[in-house]
């Protein structure tokens, strides 16, 4: 499904503080299974991730999604393919304060123009799926931590998208909720549903649900 | 077109939501914002209003008023200059004017009398202006003395007192009648104040001016459209103060404005590439923020001006009426028509609009452009 022929990404190039983030990166990722991507911080797994999700276009090397070079397309194009193909679940879940569950949860579809009743009862749907219906009208920041990445993830399912990227899911979650979030990774992977994940917590990368795990160090794969 | 149309609606609503968010912030920059807007569109209305006022009241005054100079100042017309004009082409109506000033000690206060051309005022009566008639509690058939310069005293009755639509212009005018006048100022038998000479074609005007001068050459010609003149710089001129005065509060507003606008939070930042990386497009983010900085900068452009055309109109504008309409003891009380120049409002609309969404739209555009992978990182 999303296929990367030697791929290196580097930030400040041609500066004296130029540093590469991935080094020669070939990889194939299934659809309608959990890969997840391993390895010790600054081993180049979220940038590797930004450059799947479209967030960001790789220095040199190709990135396909079904067969499509997408890793030369001009940025309005990469943003169309991002909200119809991804959605995202970021470590820090990045949500927007303020605003209430259900809005944070309404926002990557408002540029699709789609009817906004509709878009509120896909929004509600989502909420329920994740138990957290009773919190819709709640403000990000009064959220816990559980359920602000629950937000999170529903808002990066509102659009449907192919696949969904989380980036170090667990990583600010305490073991209780870090479990509540693989119950929800078990059933996405029971769905089919096509998922990326980076993570160095064991709970994530020694689950069953993980059908694929990709490890790196100093932007390269160790083993595919 | 109906995608389209949702889609600018998730964009208020995202907006609106925004503004609310922040909204000790927003409502204080509206409140200023707003402010401005009322004090400039106050100045600006109150002073076309006025100029306007005075065109319409100097479009009933003749053309032409003829003055005799002694030693350069004003002195009265004697006998016989009406006739040594004659008949003059052009010239519909030659008339001597008789008017002069009263100082009354009881209200401190100037009054004009003036005897009108057509002899309606019967002896021992006068009409008299509306301030006036507030001031000293006159209405008609009641009576009042006035002293002389001479010291005698002069009684009259109040034949009517003068309506309030030509207020501007007669708020301390006092109309008497001819041998009244004489009598109470000791004014000589057939002199006169000036010269009023109706011209019917434009045109002629000045032709007839020059005529004028070389016929009486110690007199001097006084044109309509010279006063007229007068008048217009007289309040433009009250409103270049007016606004130098504001100059420092409009400086101080450009500041603030240009600082809130232009200066975008940690927050606002970070929320840009939050929407950048789920999924909005540059074009989206900086279509918000051009609505939240449309948003505010209308609402403040609205209720500054109704405000102010509140504040001028149905108020008569107390806050700048005395800096405005000029020093009187007689304030003339009047209601001005309402009137609002399409070009004055929109080059309000311009210097206070379009630079705030310029100071909005900078930084916006810089940030909507970064990379939305940041959002990865933070």
């Amino acid at each position: 499904m999303i296929e990367l022929r030697d791929v290196r990404k580097a930030f400040n190039q041609g500066q004296h503080n130029e540093y590469w983030a991935l080094s020669g990166i070939s990889l194939a990722i299934e659809a309608k299974q959990v890969t997840a991507l391993r390895g010790p911080s600054g081993s180049g797994k979220t940038t590797l991730l930004t450059l799947i999700g479209c967030l960001a276009r790789p220095t040199s090397g190709r990135v396909t999604l079904h067969g499509r070079d997408i890793s030369g397309l001009p940025e309005r194009f990469l943003t169309e393919i991002r909200r119809k193909t991804f959605g995202f679940v970021f470590q820090q879940f990045n949500l927007i304060k303020g605003l209430s569950a259900i809005e944070n949860v309404m926002l990557p579809a408002y540029p699709t123009g789609r009817p906004h009743q509709e878009l509120k009862r896909n929004a509600e749907a989502l909420l329920e799926q994740l138990q957290l219906g009773h919190r819709r009208d709640a403000r990000a920041e009064w959220l816990s931590g559980g359920e602000q990445q629950r937000v999170a993830i529903a808002r990066a399912l509102i659009n449907d998208p192919e696949v969904l990227i989380a980036d170090e899911p667990t990583a600010n979650l305490d073991t209780a909720l870090a479990k509540e979030f693989m119950a929800i990774l078990e059933s996405f992977g029971a769905e089919g549903r096509t998922v990326i994940l980076t993570s160095h917590d064991p709970l994530v990368t020694e689950s069953a649900v993980v059908a694929r795990l990709v490890d790196m160090r100093d932007g390269k794969l160790v083993k595919s | 077109m109906n995608s389209w149309i949702e889609r600018q609606r998730h964009l208020i609503d995202f907006t609106l939501a925004s503004l609310l968010r922040r909204k000790g912030r927003n409502l204080g920059l509206l409140t200023v914002y707003t402010l401005l807007v009322f004090v400039l569109a106050s100045a600006m209305l109150y002073t076309h209003a006025l100029r306007r006022e005075a065109t319409t009241i100097l479009e009933g005054a003749p053309e032409i008023v003829l003055q005799r100079l002694v030693a350069g100042r004003h002195d009265l017309i004697p006998p016989g200059y009406v006739e040594r004009i004659g008949r003059m082409r052009g010239v519909q109506e030659i008339r001597g004017r008789l008017w002069g000033y009263y100082y009354d000690s009881v209200v401190k206060a100037n009054y004009t009398f003036m005897v009108p051309a057509d002899g309606s005022v019967a002896r021992g009566t006068i009409v008299v202006g509306p301030a006036l008639a507030r001031q000293r509690g006159l209405d008609p058939n009641t009576g009042i003395s006035f002293r002389s310069y001479s010291g005698e005293l002069f009684s009259f009755s109040v034949a009517a007192v003068l309506p309030q639509s030509s207020e501007l212009a007669s708020a301390d005018l006092i109309l008497i009648n001819e041998d009244d006048f004489r009598a109470f100022f000791a004014y000589p038998s057939g002199h006169t104040t000036d010269i009023a000479l109706s011209v019917a074609n434009p045109a002629e005007v000045r032709n007839i001016a020059i005529k004028l001068s070389k016929l009486l050459p110690d007199s001097r010609p006084i044109l309509r459209e010279e006063m007229q003149r007068t008048y217009a710089s007289l309040f433009d001129w009250r409103e270049g103060i007016m606004l130098a005065l504001l100059s420092a509060s409009i400086l101080a507003f450009a500041i603030l404005a240009w600082e809130k606008a232009s200066g975008l939070s940690a927050d606002e930042k970070r929320e840009i590439g939050i929407l950048k990386a789920i999924g909005w497009e540059t074009g989206d983010v900086i279509r918000m923020k051009l609505w939240e900085g449309g948003l505010i900068s209308l609402t403040a452009f609205l209720l500054g001006f109704v405000g102010a055309y509140i504040h001028v109109f149905k108020f008569g504008a107390p806050l700048f009426a005395p800096v405005l309409k000029g020093w009187a003891v007689l304030y003339p009380h009047f209601t001005l028509m309402p009137v609002v120049d399409g070009l004055q409002l929109a080059t309000l609309f311009f210097f206070t609009v379009f630079p705030y969404m310029a100071a909005v739209l900078v930084p916006i555009w810089r940030a909507a452009v970064t990379d939305p992978d940041a959002v990865m990182r933070s």
